[in-house]
């Protein structure tokens, strides 16, 4: 645990040491906050005392920024070379997978934590429901889970960036919408198996507040995958 | 802590980069690996620190081998990859603090360490800038810096003096000789004078098979073989001392150098020296014997041999 804090802190760090923070945190808050409180269907013309409609815009927005997060996590360590002087100090590919993750992740929990000042301007305005508010929140933290494992993934297929970006993305594409597209297309069976998979439809459930143990299970069996197929990639380094 | 390698094979597609390679280092002995590009240097280095899994054969550390995965080797293995990869974007400090806590240094300590390695590898101007804003040489240091930050039994450094200056490289090689005293090091080098500044033993490797193995003193009497001594010989004619020469009874072959300077290269029969009887003879006949030169093979020789097909 205390190897995966330091791969963790170290992650962190950088990016925070490289900019990279910064300009995430800015386009995140900016972008969630103009379609939230400036721009089209805002948050005065619907006229409740929630936050749903921020939800769903930080849920498109954490889909655009996550693999802009993850994409150099492994790529770029493995392109330069330090993934060798890395996996030959005394820690094991779990270790530095799950690091990696858990910086990542901190990155997300910084970005959510700042948007906490609209949540505090909504309950001035009305009464807020603050159940659902956090598990709105807890919604999107279960988004970014599964989100972070499926780039962690993505970086660690390729040397390049932008590679590991567009095939993050890609991946998640699917998740985000066009298994909902499926399920709205197909009856029966098949269109259950396609809404089952469908990631909006999970991250809605959760974020209205209903707390259902298969949305949980969702979650975690993308995330658990994806940082398992990131581990067995970085593995195969042994055999080929 | 010794390392004993076993029959180690590890094949790229059709190619073999190590072939059943077997050897001992022992603790206190620093071990020079030679070998031309793509010999598998860096490959048999990559498996010992653990970064590349073992295809056939094994890798025992301090009695234990690498594939049990109790061992925990990696804590006692400071390593230098080639290319001398780093952190570019990391302050020295936080990088040496990061490796320390990797490789499991108490907490205590790590800052006494980090004083330490600064010291020893001369970074103490330089230790608040980021690890990209060094210049190669410096870059060399940290990575020494960081192998040997929680001062482990095993160093295994790939080309550990590349970019650095002549006094760096022989402050690095003296480190490396007081090192080699108490732990086990195997460096990897393309600089001949290198190994014989600071090996206790030589292998040479070449498409993945063990070419060589022994102090850069047997080395040399094997490829040698029989005694070469330049000679030269004044106040007579060329044609005259080569002849005298060749009549000597431990000479097997004299050869001509140059003709107006008299000088000869004068080969011995095998397990013999001729240079006694040389001197006697220049006594006898009254010559001048003005230069008497042992002919030592280079170790450059030695590796071409050994590696040129």
């Amino acid at each position: 645990m205390h190897t995966i804090w330091t791969i963790a802190k170290r992650e962190l760090a950088t990016f925070f040491d490289s900019l990279i923070a910064y300009i995430i945190l800015v386009l995140f808050l900016g972008f969630s906050g103009f379609f939230t409180w400036l721009y089209g269907n805002d948050i005065f013309l619907v006229g409740q005392a929630n936050l749903r409609l921020f939800f769903n815009i930080a849920s498109w927005s954490l889909f655009f920024f996550i693999p802009a997060i993850t994409m150099k996590m492994l790529a770029e360590e493995r392109k330069t070379g330090t993934l060798e002087l890395l996996l030959t100090k005394s820690v094991s590919d779990r270790q530095v997978i799950l690091g990696k993750f858990l910086g990542s992740i901190l990155l997300v929990c910084i970005a959510l934590a700042a948007t906490l000042p609209y949540v505090i301007t909504v309950s001035n305005i009305g009464n807020l429901d603050n159940g659902g508010t956090i598990c709105g929140y807890l919604g999107l933290l279960l988004l970014s889970t599964a989100y972070t494992a499926i780039g962690i993934f993505a970086s660690s297929i390729t040397t390049n960036q932008i590679v590991a970006f567009m095939t993050a993305l890609f991946i998640g594409l699917f998740f985000h919408i066009i298994f909902g597209v499926l399920a709205h297309n197909f009856t029966g069976s098949l269109g259950q198996f396609f809404d089952t998979l469908d990631l909006q439809s999970h991250f809605e459930s959760v974020s209205r507040g209903v707390l259902d143990s298969k949305d949980l299970v969702y979650f975690l069996s993308i995330t658990v995958l994806g940082l398992y197929l990131g581990e067995w990639s970085l593995s195969k380094r042994h055999i080929s | 802590m010794d390392i004993q390698i076993e029959k180690l094979t590890k094949t790229y597609g059709p190619q073999k980069a190590v072939n059943d390679i077997s050897f001992d280092v022992k603790t206190g002995e620093v071990l020079g690996f030679l070998g031309p590009n793509g010999a598998g240097k860096s490959t048999t280095m990559k498996m010992i620190t653990g970064y590349i899994g073992i295809e056939k054969g094994d890798i025992r550390i301090g009695g234990k081998s690498v594939t049990d995965p109790e061992s925990n080797f990696k804590r006692h293995i400071g390593y230098l990859p080639e290319n001398n990869p780093l952190y570019l974007d990391m302050p020295i400090i936080d990088y040496l603090e990061f490796c320390a806590a990797l490789q499991g240094v108490e907490k205590a300590k790590i800052k006494d360490r980090i004083r330490e390695m600064i010291g020893l590898c001369g970074l103490n101007r330089e230790k608040h800038k980021k690890i990209g804003e060094l210049s190669k040489g410096y870059r060399q240091r940290v990575g020494l810096a960081q192998a040997m930050i929680h001062d482990p039994e095993i160093l295994i450094l790939d080309e550990p003096t590349t970019g650095l200056d002549p006094n760096q490289i022989i402050e690095i090689r003296k480190l490396i000789r007081d090192l080699g005293k108490e732990k086990t090091v195997i460096l990897s080098t393309h600089i001949l004078p290198e190994v014989e500044a600071t090996c206790d033993r030589i292998l040479i490797i070449n498409r993945g098979t063990i070419v060589a193995n022994g102090t850069p003193e047997t080395l040399r009497k094997q490829a040698q073989g029989n005694e070469v001594l330049k000679v030269r010989i004044e106040d007579a004619e060329a044609q005259t001392i080569a002849k005298a020469l060749s009549a000597l009874d431990t000479v097997q072959d004299v050869d001509l150098v140059q003709q107006e300077e008299n000088l000869f290269e004068v080969q011995s029969v095998a397990q013999q020296s001729s240079k006694r009887n040389i001197f006697n003879l220049c006594v006898d006949k009254k010559w001048a014997l003005t230069e008497l030169t042992p002919l030592e093979t280079k170790l450059e020789d030695i590796f071409r041999n050994l590696t040129v097909n």
